[in-house]
């Protein structure tokens, strides 16, 4: 009965556009899989496992805490923790043993989501607060890149190794991990040697941006990642104002200083295909619940991304830099969504009535 | 703007179809009651003429506006006035609201209506008291009496008068079907507005997903100078005055302002037709087109039902209803209201009687906000719904307001596009209440302030005035005179009377 009366006054509009959240986050789900399966088969059987802990973990925390504020535990249905998991899993290194999947999905979302108050809520982005986290918290880890040993090639771990390398029964063997390119850009300017001769010697543009190359679990081919974000655009999932921003102020800060020092600062194609600054432009930037509402404000948000990303790539004391970078702006949406509004119909940009010559016939 | 006819706005599915190729249905069986709300229009309730047992005849003035924003009423048909008395009024509070009930005779014999001179050789002053006794209001749905309007124009240079046949909302075909079949009627009412305002153009705005109205009107039209028919963006909510002068002219209405300012006055095609019926034939306003549709009618179409009709008999009149609606409504999708009874009857406003399924209502158990920004880039006015209810919601209602609370039209775009299922615009509606309220406790208490204060200056000048009469007591044996002792017993007097 009381269900009725609430729904009897309930207001206008009676009509919708059939949209929901969970659609919307399964479909950044299905744009993100491409990039997944390219994951999957560079990195073989132990990234999946990787993969799919930290899925587990995070909706399995989801579930928990669901339960713990005595919500429904119906809201799984919106997906939006599988998202958080799925994007987490990508940023972390293919190899990651058992407790740091599920540390990483713990925290993502107990203390990134539910602590503020579940969802859109957070003011930080979940799967970048627990990727920093823990990347401060456990350096080794965070950083151990295995090389590429793609499904079903000789040095492909099989299913029982790869099982014993999850659960730590047996280390990375030798001579399977090395150095991405952004890491050994940065050890080459710490050394005080030429990044461009490094980088010329060992390593290709193109197979930087196919993404046959180590790296975080998804991130390595920022061809299928663009695909997936052009198809989100295509969707209107997001809009193009964040990612064109962020890379464009990393496109033209990077330019910029590589102009100025070719020894010392890496190219901008290298910056752009390198990392996770693809992911991050379409996928992590542009998380609804963290950046601005406003399309000045994701034009401010996306550049600033690039901005702080950029500024500790070539001087911080990180070689990569969107978890930090996302988590800087994230810190300031709130700030942007105060001081930039989109300018109100008959109104001007600070909220005032526009001026107009009256037509009040003089009398 | 450049460009632009509107920022954001919406495309919901238009569902026009069901009615848009069907002529309205003229003749509809006359109902036996006929049931008039006192209160149709935008401002206090009428005030009634007639007493219970009165015959009445078709046409005839049965209640008086009450008020400068309130509207003559007239009888649909001829009968008998069988009680004044309170009804289920057809406003979602389904509150009781007193009205007319005329029991009609079945003859339907109309007052002796005036012989009429050409309107156009009247004077527009004469022509808006003519709109005013003929109690016409928005007929778009805003229930804004014409000819209040009207005069306002005229205190204004008005260079475009638009007369606004955009039809936006959903399902409603009335306006589309009004221009197809009746296109001389409003090119008529159109001229004769021109004249009370003076304007200098014309411009009839027509969405161009209506191609045989835009025809009909051209048509029409050609042997006039100075009245264009022109096609606007199929845009939701295009229809809305504000955004339909913005689409047309490319200037902005002033927040807080009216369209006057900006030497642009709208009207909806059927306050038009209204008006042409009014200055033309002498006909009050006492019928009009109604589109009766939604996926549970057996026979949607539009229908040129009288003023007072009971809802259930215009949705007989096409085939009944096929299944129980999951909501009943009066208007648009996007901005009608619920109808608590289908008994209740059709008034001024009502544009269209929906009758629609569980599927096409498409109504969710809310989820929370995720900030996703659609309703951003779908508000028309450039406003921020998702801080607008969130602020509403706790109830930090100057926060709500500077988020855009003050500029928000209501129109729902932002509603119906939330995938969280959040009802904005119910936020919305509850906040603009509950800010009139506090306007309306603060001017009482600023009231009641002046008058405390008003009352212990009096109760100071009294004790003033006593003091000095004392004072000059004392003072009298001392001095002479008999003259002085007049002066102290006057002001007595004066200050009893005072108080």
């Amino acid at each position: 009965m009381n269900a009725i009366r609430e729904s009897v006054h309930r207001a206008a509009p009676y009509a919708h556009d059939r949209s929901s959240v969970d659609r919307i986050m399964l479909q950044v789900c299905l744009a993100l899989t491409p990039a997944t399966l390219f994951g999957f088969y560079l990195f073989g059987l132990p990234a999946i496992l990787t993969f799919v802990s930290i899925c587990l973990a995070a909706i399995a925390t989801e579930a928990i805490c669901l339960l713990l504020q005595g919500q429904s535990i119906s809201r799984l249905r919106d997906a939006s923790a599988l998202l958080t998991g799925w994007l987490l899993a990508m940023s972390m290194p293919p190899w990651c043993p058992w407790w740091l999947c599920l540390g990483a999905g713990f925290f993502a979302i107990a203390i990134g989501k539910h602590l503020y108050g579940g969802i859109g809520q957070n003011v930080f982005n979940p799967a970048m607060l627990a990727r920093v986290a823990l990347l401060i918290s456990f350096p080794v880890q965070m950083t151990t890149w295995v090389q590429v040993t793609p499904l079903g090639s000789e040095q492909a771990p099989g299913l029982l190794q790869s099982l014993a390398i999850f659960f730590e029964q047996q280390s990375i063997p030798d001579g399977y991990t090395g150095a991405t390119l952004l890491g050994a850009a940065k050890a080459a300017a710490n050394g005080g040697s030429a990044i461009s001769e490094l980088v010329a010697d060992n390593y290709s543009l193109t197979q930087s941006f196919l993404g046959n190359t180590l790296g975080s679990l998804g991130e390595t081919s920022e061809l299928l990642i663009l695909l997936g974000g052009l198809w989100l655009l295509r969707r209107r999932i997001i809009s193009w104002h964040i990612p064109v921003a962020m890379l464009g102020s990393t496109l033209l800060l990077s330019g910029l200083f590589y102009m100025v020092s070719h020894a010392q600062y890496l190219s901008p194609w290298y910056h752009l295909t390198s990392g996770g600054v693809m992911l991050g432009a379409f996928f992590i930037a542009t998380d609804y619940v963290t950046s601005p509402s406003s399309t000045a404000g994701k034009l401010i948000f996306g550049a600033g991304c690039g901005l702080v990303m950029y500024v500790i790539r070539a001087w911080g004391g990180f070689p990569e830099a969107v978890g930090f970078a996302v988590l800087f702006m994230n810190a300031l949406t709130p700030l942007i969504d105060r001081v930039v509004k989109p300018r109100a119909y008959g109104r001007d940009q600070r909220g005032n009535p526009i001026k107009n010559v009256s037509a009040r016939k003089a009398s | 703007m450049f460009g632009i006819a509107m920022r954001g706005g919406v495309h919901p599915e238009t569902k026009k179809d069901l009615t848009a190729e069907r002529s309205i249905i003229r003749q509809l069986p006359l109902p036996k009651r006929l049931y008039l709300p006192l209160s149709q229009h935008a401002g206090i309730e009428s005030r009634a003429q007639v007493q219970v047992g009165d015959r009445v005849l078709k046409g005839q003035l049965v209640a008086r506006s009450g008020g400068p924003l309130s509207a003559n009423l007239h009888a649909p048909t001829s009968g008998t006035v069988v009680a004044i008395e309170p009804i289920i009024a057809p406003h979602p509070s389904g509150l009781p609201a007193v009205a007319i009930v005329i029991e009609s005779d079945g003859e339907d014999q109309w007052m002796t209506l005036p012989t009429l001179d050409d309107p156009l050789a009247l004077s527009p002053d004469e022509l808006a008291d003519k709109v005013e006794a003929a109690g016409i209001v928005g007929m778009g749905g805003a229930i804004f009496p014409a000819a209040v309007k009207l005069r306002q124009g005229r205190r204004f240079e008005i260079k475009t008068l638009i007369i606004n046949g955009s039809e936006c909302e959903p399902y409603l075909t009335c306006d589309d079907r009004l221009m197809q079949e009746r296109a001389e009627a409003i090119i008529d009412g159109a001229r004769m507005i021109r004249h009370i305002i003076e304007a200098f153009e014309v411009i009839i705005a027509i969405e161009d997903n209506k191609p045989d109205a835009t025809a009909a009107l051209k048509k029409a039209a050609a042997p006039f100078g100075m009245i264009e028919v022109r096609n606007v963006p199929t845009q939701y909510p295009m229809g809305s005055a504000k955004q339909l002068i913005q689409a047309v002219t490319g200037k902005e209405v002033p927040a807080g302002g009216r369209s006057n300012d900006i030497g642009v006055l709208v009207h909806n095609v059927g306050t038009v037709y209204a008006i042409h019926e009014a200055l033309r034939f002498g006909r009050p306003l006492i019928s009009r087109i109604v589109t009766v549709s939604g996926g549970c009618v057996q026979s949607p179409h539009n229908v040129e039902a009288l003023i007072g009709t009971p809802v259930r008999d215009i949705i007989q009149a096409c085939g009944g209803l096929n299944a129980t609606p999951a909501r009943l409504l009066m208007g648009g999708p996007m901005m009608g209201q619920i109808i608590p009874s289908i008994d209740s009857p059709v008034i001024k406003g009502c544009t269209g009687v929906l009758a629609l399924t569980r599927q096409e209502v498409n109504e969710h158990v809310p989820s929370p906000c995720i900030r996703c920004s659609r309703c951003v880039d779908a508000c028309p006015m450039g406003l921020v719904p998702l801080e607008m209810a969130k602020h509403a919601k706790v109830d930090d209602f100057d926060n709500a307001q500077q988020y855009g609370l003050r500029d928000c039209i209501l129109c729902g775009s932002c509603a119906y596009v939330c995938p969280s299922h959040i009802p904005l615009v119910q936020f919305f509606e509850y906040a603009k209440g509950e800010l009139k309220e506090r306007r309306n406790s603060e001017h009482k208490q600023e009231y009641t302030k002046r008058l405390t204060e008003q009352r212990n200056e009096r109760i100071e000048r009294e004790k003033a005035a006593k003091l000095a009469a004392k004072k000059a007591k004392k003072k009298k044996p001392s001095r002479q005179s008999e003259a002085a002792a007049s002066e102290p017993a006057a002001t007595a007097q004066e200050e009893s009377a005072e108080s």
